[in-house]
C-alpha cells in the first residue's frame, strides 16, 4: 500500500474522532506509518456483522413477546453474547443458562438467580422479567 | 500519580504495548520489530471454533504468543500477574504505579468506553498500557488509539475481569530484567525462521495450505450454506483482515515494515527486496477484500463472484508460499 493511497473513508470511528494506524510505502519505496479515518469494504463487513446482531436481537424479542423463550435470551443477544460467554459471566453451566431460557423455568427463577442475570445485564430486575420495561 | 510515559500509537495492541514499555525502559524497539522476532504473521482456519457466529479465521497467533516469543528471542524477563479477587488486583496495580512502574494490561473489548460502540465485541485479548492514577481515575495508554486516555476504578476492574475465552483474570505485566546487550540479530533470524515454518506448514487448515482450504471452502458457500450465510462468513474474513489492529492486508504491511527494518540491522539487502514483495502481496490481499466487500455488498448470490474472490485467495497462496520459501533461503 502506498502512503497516498492510505483509505480516508468515512468510517463508524469518527463518532470519537480517532484515526486507525496504518503502515504503507512512501514515494521512496520507504515504510512509514499513516493514519485512517476507515476504509469502505471494512466499513460494510462491520455494518453488515452489527446489522446480523440486529435481526437476531429482534427475532429474540419476539420469541419473548410469543412466550417461546425468555427475556435472558433477550439480553444476552442485546449484549452481544452468545451462550458460553454469558455462562460465564453469570458462573454456571452452559445448559442451565440453556435451561432457563424457557419461559416455565424463568417464571420459576429465584431472586438470588434472577440477581445474577441482571447484574451481568445492568439491569434491575423489573427489567428482566419485562423487556418492555425500558 | 503520574508516571512520565510516552505513548506512541501502534496498528496492533499487544506490538503496542511491547514497543511503548520498552521505550519506556530505554530500549528503542518499534513495534514492527516486536511483531516481527514474536513471529506475529500467521494464518490459521479453525473450522470447529466459531467466532460470531462463523467459523474462526485469524491472521495471528494466539493471543500473547508474541509477546512471549518476542521476550524469550531476546531474553528479557516479564513479570506476570493473575488474580482471582477484584480488590487484590486494583491494589497490586496501584502499588506498582506507586513504585513508578507503568505496567501492561490485558482487558476485555466490551465494556471499554471509549471505543466506539460498534467496535465493542467480547473480545478479551486487548492490551493498554496504565501510566498513572488521578484520584479514582487511571490513565491509560491504549496503544490503537491516538492520544491517551482514561477509564475509572470502577470501569477498569470490568474490563480486567472480563468473562469468556481468554478472560482476562487481571493479568498484569511489565518487563523486570533485561540482558546487557539486546541480541537483535538472533531474535531477528529465529523469528523469521518460525514464521516460515508456520506458513509453510504441512498442515491443512494452518499457513498457506489454511488459505488454499479457505479458497476451496469459499467456492462452496453460496450453494451449501446460501447467499445470507455465505456472505456473512464472507464478511468475517474481511473483518479479520483489516479489522484495527492488522496495519491493514493482514498484518503483511507490518511484516514489510519488519522485515525493511531487519534488512538494515542484518545489513542484508535481499530482506528489503522481500519486503517489497510482501507489500505488494499485501495489496493482494487489499484487492480480495475489496471485491468480497461488493460482492456483500450487492448481496448477489452470483456463484460467479465467489469464484473470483477463491481465484484470488489462490494466486495470493501461490505468492505466499514462493515468498517464505525465499524468505527461508535468505537467512
Amino acid at each position: 500500500m502506498k502512503k497516498k493511497d492510505v483509505p480516508q473513508d468515512k468510517s463508524n470511528l469518527e463518532s470519537v474522532s480517532f484515526r486507525e494506524l496504518c503502515y504503507a510505502v512512501d514515494e521512496n519505496g520507504e515504510y512509514v506509518t499513516a493514519n485512517s479515518t476507515g476504509w469502505n469494504p471494512k466499513t460494510i463487513a462491520l455494518n453488515n456483522a452489527i446489522q446480523e446482531i440486529n435481526e437476531r436481537i429482534k427475532k429474540a424479542k419476539t420469541n419473548v413477546l410469543n412466550n417461546q423463550t425468555s427475556p435472558i435470551e433477550y439480553y444476552m443477544e442485546v449484549h452481544k453474547m452468545d451462550l458460553s460467554i454469558l455462562a460465564s459471566y453469570v458462573g454456571m453451566w452452559k445448559w442451565r443458562v440453556k435451561r432457563h431460557f424457557k419461559p416455565s423455568v424463568f417464571e420459576k427463577l429465584n431472586t438470588k438467580i434472577l440477581n445474577k442475570y441482571a447484574t451481568v445485564f445492568d439491569i434491575s430486575i423489573a427489567q428482566l422479567q419485562n423487556i418492555q420495561s425500558n | 500519580m503520574k508516571i512520565d510515559f510516552t505513548h506512541n500509537q501502534s496498528a496492533h495492541c499487544e506490538n503496542g504495548v511491547v514497543s511503548n514499555l520498552l521505550k519506556h525502559n530505554g530500549h528503542d524497539i518499534s513495534e514492527p520489530m516486536v511483531f516481527g522476532i514474536g513471529s506475529g504473521l500467521f494464518f490459521v482456519y479453525i473450522p470447529f471454533l466459531k467466532v460470531n457466529y462463523a467459523p474462526a479465521i485469524s491472521f495471528r497467533p494466539m493471543p500473547g504468543f508474541i509477546f512471549k516469543r518476542f521476550s524469550k528471542r531476546l531474553k528479557i524477563k516479564v513479570k506476570r500477574y493473575k488474580f482471582r479477587d477484584e480488590k487484590k488486583a486494583q491494589l497490586a496495580l496501584d502499588a506498582e504505579l506507586k513504585n513508578n512502574n507503568p505496567v501492561g494490561l490485558q482487558v476485555g473489548v466490551y465494556n471499554l468506553t471509549y471505543f466506539p460502540d460498534e467496535y465493542r465485541f467480547h473480545f478479551n485479548a486487548h492490551n493498554m498500557v496504565v501510566y498513572g492514577k488521578k484520584d479514582n481515575t487511571y490513565l491509560i495508554s491504549d496503544p490503537v488509539m491516538e492520544k491517551v486516555t482514561t477509564l475509572t476504578e470502577k470501569e477498569l476492574e470490568k474490563v480486567r475481569f472480563a468473562k469468556g475465552a481468554f478472560a482476562p483474570k487481571g493479568h498484569m505485566y511489565y518487563p523486570i530484567n533485561y540482558p546487557e546487550k539486546l541480541d537483535l540479530e538472533k531474535a531477528i533470524k529465529k523469528g523469521i525462521k518460525s514464521t516460515c515454518r508456520d506458513m509453510l506448514a504441512p498442515v491443512p487448515i494452518v499457513g498457506v495450505k489454511g488459505i488454499r482450504k479457505v479458497a476451496k471452502l469459499i467456492r462452496k458457500w453460496p450453494v451449501k450454506l446460501g447467499t445470507k450465510k455465505a456472505n456473512h462468513y464472507l464478511g468475517q474474513i474481511v473483518r479479520m483482515q483489516e479489522e484495527i489492529g492488522t496495519g491493514g492486508g493482514g498484518f503483511r504491511f507490518i511484516y514489510g515494515a519488519f522485515l525493511e527494518e531487519a534488512s538494515v540491522i542484518l545489513s542484508n539487502p535481499k530482506l528489503k527486496e522481500l519486503s517489497h514483495e510482501i507489500t505488494q502481496i499485501g495489496d493482494l490481499w487489499r484487492d480480495f477484500a475489496l471485491d468480497a466487500s461488493r460482492i456483500y455488498k450487492n448481496r448477489s448470490s452470483e456463484v460467479d463472484g465467489y469464484n473470483k474472490v477463491a481465484d484470488k485467495l489462490v494466486i495470493i497462496a501461490d505468492k505466499e508460499e514462493n515468498f517464505f520459501k525465499k524468505l527461508k533461503k535468505a537467512i
